[in-house]
């Protein structure tokens, strides 16, 4: 029987994994977008798991909320990195370094 | 019903509405045309808002099943939030229009990013929390990298969104977590689940998240890696908009968070908040010493800063959020008005950042070198100046709840700080001598600005111009 703390395991599984491709990943920043929208989603898992585990609607409509945002982020995200690509003309992580944090 | 939950959220409903009309009148008009007029007419509702919430001095209330909730702690901080984003925005207007950076989304995204912040400082619930932060958050991202053709913003845009993206995630993590022990997203709800003392384990790891998520948006240490560069990369009269409105709209939000949502719990959230607020404070002052750029220099003094405010979220009591609302009020103006000096830094009409600019500064432009020894003496925390109270209010409220050891590494590392804001005092007094001094810019509305802001760090000093009462009235509507 699959219960709550299965998807519970996937949903931070998978946000785990999301955070290490933002930390580990050296090549694309492409690639830091799919780790960002790896995490929504496995918080979207999470939500939806509680909200039948509970039967509560509520984790149903954060779920709607979180992926309406999450599109509009990757839109904004894609958007800042065309034009960064622009003005330096590559999107390797490791040249995002004209500023040292 | 709704007609009563509409009247409540009134201002932000006008705000988007106008935000949105203005968007889609500007595309099907003069477009970059009308900005100039845009950026006054934005400034102007504001200032109208912001007079309009003054005015309403009713109690209490709740709208939409307890999400938005409008107190008098939500009223102060949307007071501070639109008259600090006016004056920015009527600053900017000079120098985005002399670089060709004037474009009409730039009051516009102005306007849906305080929406956002008026959201976030009134959510009562984690969905409206959610809404308003990434409502912020997205428009901040456009607005960083608003200069398109340079590598420097484009930089700082997508440094910013990588990170703030991140904090979203860990924060939405924590929502989720709180949502599926508590069984309800409204911070009532989630008050009454998380009992006093007695936490389910759950919900005290969705606390940290989130925390962790609004360290991110506050830039307390540890999670301040993006603010050094996206103050420096972004167009300088936007760093000083990052410096001022998100920041009193992210406390507001954190503080909002830790008392409603977990007010029954204050023992295990304040170790947390005392810690971000103790290696805020410190980082934020040792890293300032080797910055040259003055924006760098800024970025950190606001983290320090941060380390202050939340030192008075860490009290934890009444006390400390008056404290936290007098210390972000001060600080605000005293941004705005250093802004203004950074901004009327420039050499043949180009801005420079660098301090070393500042070289006997005093000879060629003595208001201007006398103004910014006000506000940087302030900054400091010197005693004869505002700055000061500010300190003496959130150290008082950490040495009340018992966290003296907190309020004395706050004095020494006001100490340590006093030193990057007294060399700049030292380079504009007794400086080496230079030919090629600042420009002498011709700006009344940047001139009137830093004067302003420095007097009020002089002549507040009389009674602080009366916020201690209404901090007060504000902290007890939060902490109950």
């Amino acid at each position: 029987m699959i219960g709550l703390e299965h998807y519970l395991t996937v949903a931070a599984t998978l946000f785990v994994i999301g955070i290490f491709g933002i930390f580990l990943n050296r090549k694309n920043v492409i690639i830091l977008l799919m780790s960002i929208e790896l995490m929504l989603l496995s918080v979207n898992i999470n939500l939806v798991a509680f909200s039948s585990f509970l039967g509560d609607l509520v984790g149903q409509v954060f779920t709607l909320f979180v992926l309406t945002v999450a599109a509009a982020e990757a839109a904004i995200g894609l958007a800042i990195l065309v034009g960064f690509f622009r003005n330096r003309g590559t999107i390797a992580v490791e040249d995002v370094n004209v500023m040292k944090g | 019903m709704i007609q009563a939950d509409l009247n409540i959220i009134l201002p932000e409903v006008i705000l988007s509405l106008y935000a949105m009309l203005a968007l889609v009148g500007a595309v099907y008009s003069g477009k970059d045309k009308l900005a100039p007029l845009l950026v006054w007419l934005t400034a102007g509702l504001f200032a109208l808002l912001a007079f309009w919430i003054a005015g309403s001095t009713g109690p209490s209330q709740t709208a939409f099943g307890g999400m938005f909730v409008d107190d008098g702690f939500a009223r102060f901080a949307k007071i501070m939030i639109l008259i600090s984003a006016a004056v920015v925005l009527v600053m900017s207007q000079e120098y985005m229009l002399r670089r060709n950076l004037l474009r009409f989304e730039y009051p516009l995204l102005i306007a849906l990013a305080l929406v956002g912040m008026m959201m976030m400082v009134s959510a009562g619930d984690l969905m409206s929390l959610y809404m308003g932060l990434e409502l912020q958050s997205l428009s901040l991202y456009v607005i960083a990298s608003l200069r398109r053709d340079s590598v420097k913003s484009t930089e700082a845009g997508l440094k910013y969104f990588v990170l703030g993206a991140l904090s979203s995630g860990l924060l939405l993590y924590g929502a989720s977590l709180c949502y599926g022990y508590s069984g309800t997203t409204l911070f009532s709800g989630i008050i009454a689940a998380a009992g006093d003392h007695h936490a389910p384990l759950g919900l005290l790891l969705g606390l940290v998240l989130i925390s962790s998520g609004l360290a991110f948006k506050v830039s307390a240490v540890p999670f301040h890696m993006w603010t050094p560069d996206v103050y420096e990369g972004a167009p300088t009269p936007i760093t000083a908009f990052f410096a001022t409105a998100p920041k009193v709209a992210a406390i507001g939000l954190f503080a909002r968070v830790m008392h409603d949502a977990f007010g029954g719990i204050t023992a295990d959230w304040q170790q947390i908040i005392a810690l971000l607020s103790l290696l805020s404070m410190f980082l934020g002052s040792i890293a300032a010493i080797g910055q040259t750029n003055i924006k760098r220099l800024m970025a950190y003094s606001s983290i320090a800063h941060m380390g202050y405010a939340l030192m008075g979220l860490a009290a934890g009591t009444a006390f400390g959020i008056q404290a936290l609302l007098i210390y972000m009020a001060i600080y605000v103006t005293m941004s705005i008005g250093t802004f203004a000096f950074i901004l009327l830094m420039e050499k043949d009409g180009q801005p420079v950042t660098d301090i070393s600019a500042l070289h006997m500064l005093s000879r060629a432009h003595p208001g201007r070198a006398i103004a910014m020894l006000v506000l940087l003496f302030s900054l400091a925390g010197v005693p004869p100046m505002v700055g000061f109270f500010g300190k003496l209010y959130v150290l008082r409220a950490a040495y009340d709840a018992g966290l003296a050891w907190l309020a004395l590494a706050g004095v020494i590392a006001s100490v340590i700080g006093a030193f990057y804001y007294l060399r700049i005092v030292f380079y504009m007094y007794f400086g080496d001598d230079q030919d090629d001094n600042l420009d002498r810019t011709r700006a009344p509305v940047l001139q009137t600005v830093l004067f302003v802001s420095a007097l009020i760090m002089v002549v507040g000093i009389a009674n602080l111009f009366g916020i201690e009462g209404a901090a007060e009235a504000a902290a007890a509507t939060l902490v109950r």
